[in-house]
């Protein structure tokens, strides 16, 4: 059953980071418990510290073992304008983004009314209490909170209680839903970790101070709650860019280059800071890597260029803008077969716009990125632990094959906090590829740089100071022959780009495989990468709930295409492919290679508002091309 | 009838046995009596007569008739063609990942004033330990002549074409953003020009030798400030300059005149015999004075324009293990199990 709301009148979206569900059916009405499934959203303004608060509130769900999720939706900004933070706790696991609010905590003045009217009815509303906001609906469940004044007695220096007072929802919620306060405080200590154990007292205050006064004053009248489970025992919390980080590093990483650029910059920025852990000389006090913030993006690549073909594993880390600026110097590191690891943390663009907000848009562009005939191999990770291990796989991709590999994150994997199996270490040793040594040349007499001997289109290559006269050979782009001197001749360059197709084919069997769940019963399949994974699997739970659509599905996790694609298609009527942009670029990418059998099979689900997906969007957008 | 069988003459070697030919490269495809041909016939010779081994040096160049060159000197050295105006990136990471390298990286007035200019002004101000060579000749000649971003207010194309727009002086932005070898010289002078490149060898850090280096298909004519001709009437060498190498420990006569002994990082000497003007190069307000003035004079000041030594370079700032990085054994670059399984429990 589905229930028609009427949307309250004036409502501003400018800012909104809630789309109005009007097909909602809220659980709960008729007056039982509903437990550990719902969102809690947290509107505050950008630069108040809200973070911590919010962090604190999603630990302690966690450490209560019930499976959260946290994204924070923030503007272009440093401080001042609004923030808001989500958490989504669900006891089934699904925790991608769910489009209808439970739980409301109002604390910017500027939002506070467009927050709470774009609420369906029956949620639950933690407001300033200034705001009076209680007047503006009837259907909601209000909890006025004096927040200035309980901040004062815990916190007596003026102008720190900006920062605390936000701790204060934190102890309202802990009463509000039934959280463990052990686990707050524990959530709490860790946060602010043993350096800062003061900060951590007065918080705390702070956290007791919320809750003494919802114990006393309110009455709970919604019907959220939390109860302990079981199901995050032993995991992690991570975003997922210090997940590639780690990743990178385990992998072997020595050169990284970059320039700031959000939502990339936490990827390097968590990196440093565990290189300076994990990766300095015992003996020496040097470090076993370099880090260098480069001038722009052009700077950034041609460095990871000339270190990956100096023998480095080097690595850079981007997002669209910064791949626009990177296309001359990938096309010539696909042509003259350098190793490079690019991650591209994906987000809206260009310019100014919406440069906080996710996208998977930049699939076209990178698989065929620069001028010329260019192929680039994309991974395509979905988690943390899936950041940690496919950052092994692009390296190593990179050197086996000579070639700049992609890591296609975007922000919503790669800024929010996702939890985790922790990661396992690595299971195979760094795979450096074909590098003679000056003992191989001595051996061998010479060699050709780019002759395919073992029919995989990659030939051997030398590094730059291998102290052997027959080492040298000179790299250019794509006007070489096998031997590496420089030719315009038509059949020089076409058995060159011969080979590097020949080479990317060869990349098939060596790309991590999909991830198929095949289903007997289903004709339908759906086919995703990347953060789509969370609200497909919700979605392929509604779809059977509420329509008995049975379906199989396929999450991708490479490019070039593995022999499953095909087969895939094969066992199913219609695949509805999942893309998070306009032009449903992975279907686009597919037509490239499919044959028209297979094309007239696709179907296209594209959500592109800049928000995570969700379950809804995929559900009701198959529901409706399916007839259902 | 019996001829006496002259041996052939033995093979003229340098200090570590390897003969010229051994520092040569491709034949070259630049045009007759291109000025870049005798910068690559000197970088052969300087190689050769200081004894590097040619595999340790890595040359790098971007986009333009000076950016084939790397290929026609060094042939035993890893050469790398980049893109227009950004060898100074691929040069820096080739550098990270081997500091033990010996970077060469040459380039035109085209990808060092206009499309590379940041790329330049970021090498500077990092002091990357290489040497950095522009071949100057104040054109574009692969794309048929257009002014470059180095030729003089009222230069002339060979259409007659004049130049309306001032010239980037790259010694002076040498100077003042921090390379640490700065020198201008004339690819005419082979003297002058082979003490300049052996004193860049013998330097630790970042040299900028501009060299003006006359296109004769484009800019060799009357009106242009970058010909032959306008050189030998305009070039003024500061110094005779006389390059001592560390490993030729002998006392050198100390010639005529007023001369300047300057000891560098590797304990090479370099002695410079004062010819115009008294130029003191460890003086850097002195230097940047001298190019305004000369420039106002109209004259082209060459020698050793500045020197500085002993600042720290690129790669000894950011604390890097002796060893190169790029070979750096698992052991070292892959964390024990240990190690994450830490990182895992703070996360939990």
């Amino acid at each position: 059953m589905r229930v028609l709301l009427t949307l309250p009148a004036k409502v501003s979206y400018i800012m909104s980071t809630t789309e109005m569900t009007p097909l909602a059916l809220r659980d709960g009405e008729a007056g039982q418990r509903v437990v550990n499934d719902f969102t809690i959203q947290v509107a505050t303004v950008n630069g108040s510290g809200s973070q911590t608060s919010n962090t604190v509130l999603m630990r302690s769900i966690f450490q209560m073992g019930i499976p959260v999720s946290g994204k924070n939706l923030f503007p272009s900004n440093i401080q001042g304008l609004p923030t808001w933070f989500t958490i989504r706790a669900n006891k089934h696991g699904w925790i991608g983004r769910k489009k209808q609010i439970d739980f409301l905590v109002a604390m910017n003045a500027e939002t506070g009314r467009d927050d709470v009217l774009s609420l369906t009815p029956g949620a639950a509303v933690v407001y300033d209490e200034p705001l009076k906001l209680d007047q503006l609906r009837a259907d909601l469940h209000f909890y006025p909170v004096p927040f200035d004044k309980l901040v004062a007695p815990v916190c007596p220096e003026a102008k720190l209680r900006k920062l605390v007072r936000n701790m204060i929802y934190d102890g309202v919620l802990a009463w509000l839903i039934g959280l463990d306060m052990e686990e707050v405080r524990k959530a709490l200590v860790k946060q602010f970790g043993p350096r800062k154990a003061k900060a951590a007292e007065m918080n705390w205050g702070a956290v007791q101070a919320g809750f003494e006064f919802a114990s006393r004053n309110l009455t709970k009248k919604d019907p959220y709650y939390v109860e302990r489970m079981d199901k995050t025992a032993g995991k992690i919390i991570i975003e997922g860019n210090a997940a590639c980080a780690l990743g990178a590093i385990f992998a072997g990483c020595t050169v990284v280059t970059w320039y700031p650029i959000t939502p990339s910059s936490s990827l390097v920025e968590s990196m440093i800071g565990y290189l300076k852990r994990l990766r300095v000389d015992k003996a020496s006090g040097k470090a076993t890597f370099a880090v260098v913030q480069a001038e722009d993006e052009l700077a950034a690549i041609g460095m990871v260029i000339g270190a990956g073909w100096a023998g480095a594993r080097a690595m850079t880390s981007t997002s669209g803008p910064g791949i626009s600026l990177m296309s001359e110097f990938v096309g010539l590191g696909y042509y003259a077969e350098v190793p490079a690891v690019i991650y591209d943390v994906q987000r809206v663009g260009p310019s100014t716009g919406l440069p906080t907000r996710t996208m998977q848009g930049d699939i076209l562009t990178n698989a065929l990125l620069s001028h010329g005939d260019t192929r680039h191999p994309m991974l395509f990770p979905t988690s943390p632990q899936e950041c940690f291990t496919m950052s092994q796989d692009a390296f190593d991709l990179a050197e086996h094959f000579q070639t700049p590999v992609f890591v296609m994150m975007d922000l919503d994997l790669g800024m929010n906090n996702w939890m985790s199996d922790p990661f396992p270490y690595p299971d195979r040793p760094i795979a450096r590829g074909k590098v003679l040594t000056a003992e191989d040349l001595e051996r061998l007499g010479g060699f050709e740089r780019y002759r395919d001997l073992e029919g995989d289109g990659v030939g051997y290559r030398t590094l730059p100071g291998t102290a052997h006269p027959a080492a040298a050979y000179f790299t250019r782009g794509s006007g070489h022959n096998e031997k590496a001197q420089y030719t315009e001749r038509p059949d020089d360059y076409v058995r060159n780009v011969d080979r590097l197709t020949h080479k990317f084919e060869s990349m098939r069997g060596q790309v991590p495989r999909p991830e198929v769940w095949l289903n007997e019963k289903a004709s339908v399949g759906i086919l995703y990468c990347g953060t789509s994974h969370y609200a497909v699997e919700e979605s392929r739970d509604q779809l059977l709930r509420e329509y008995g659509l049975e379906t199989s599905y396929f999450r991708l996790r490479a490019y070039p295409f593995t022999h499953e694609l095909t087969e895939f298609l094969d066992r199913h009527a219609r695949v509805y492919v999942v893309d998070q942009n306009r032009d449903a670029q992975l279907l686009s990418l597919m037509r490239l290679e499919l044959d028209v059998q297979h094309i007239a099979k696709l179907h296209s689900v594209r959500y592109y508002g800049g928000l995570p997906l969700d379950a809804r969007t995929v559900t009701d957008e198959i529901v409706l091309q399916e007839g259902l | 009838m019996s001829a006496a069988v002259t041996p052939p003459p033995p093979k003229k070697v340098n200090r570590i046995g390897l003969d010229v030919v051994g520092y040569k490269g491709g034949k070259t495809t630049l045009c007759a009596g291109c000025g870049h041909n005798s910068i690559s016939e000197r970088m052969v010779e300087v190689f050769f007569e200081m004894g590097i081994e040619p595999w340790t040096v890595a040359k790098f160049s971007g986009i333009g008739c000076s950016s084939k060159s790397p290929a026609y000197f060094l042939g035993m050295a890893h050469g790398f063609n980049a893109v227009h105006g950004r060898a100074p990136a691929v040069a820096t990471g080739a550098l990270l990942a081997n500091q033990t390298l010996r970077g060469i990286l040459v380039t035109g007035d085209g990808d060092t004033a206009s499309i590379g200019i940041g790329q330049f002004i970021h090498m500077l101000r990092r002091n990357v330990p290489l040497i950095y060579i522009i071949e100057n000749n104040g054109v574009y000649g692969l794309t048929k002549g257009q002014f470059s971003a180095t030729a003089d207010v009222g230069s002339k194309q060979k259409t007659g074409v004049v130049n309306d727009q001032p010239a980037i002086d790259c010694c002076l932005m040498g100077i003042e953003l921090g390379a640490t070898l700065v020198a201008r010289s004339f690819s005419g002078d082979k003297r002058q020009l082979v003490a300049i490149l052996k004193a860049c060898i013998a330097h630790n850090g970042l040299s900028v030798v501009d060299v003006i280096s006359p296109c004769t298909t484009f800019n060799d004519h009357e009106g242009s400030t970058k010909s032959y001709s306008y050189m030998k009437d305009h070039d003024e060498p500061l110094h005779e300059v006389d390059f001592v190498p560390f490993y030729e420990d002998i006392s050198v006569e100390i010639p005529e005149g007023e001369v300047r002994e300057v000891t560098m990082h590797d304990g090479s000497r370099l002695r410079l015999r004062k010819l115009g003007r008294d130029h003191d190069p460890l003086d850097k307000m002195g230097a940047i004075r001298l190019l305004h003035e000369s420039e106002q004079a109209g004259e082209v000041a060459t020698g050793i324009l500045y020197l500085e030594c002993g600042r720290e370079n690129f790669t000894e700032r950011l604390g890097i293990i002796e060893k190169p990085l790029a070979t750096l054994p698992e052991s070292v670059v892959r964390p024990p199990r240990e190690a994450l399984e830490l990182v895992m429990e703070e996360l939990r």
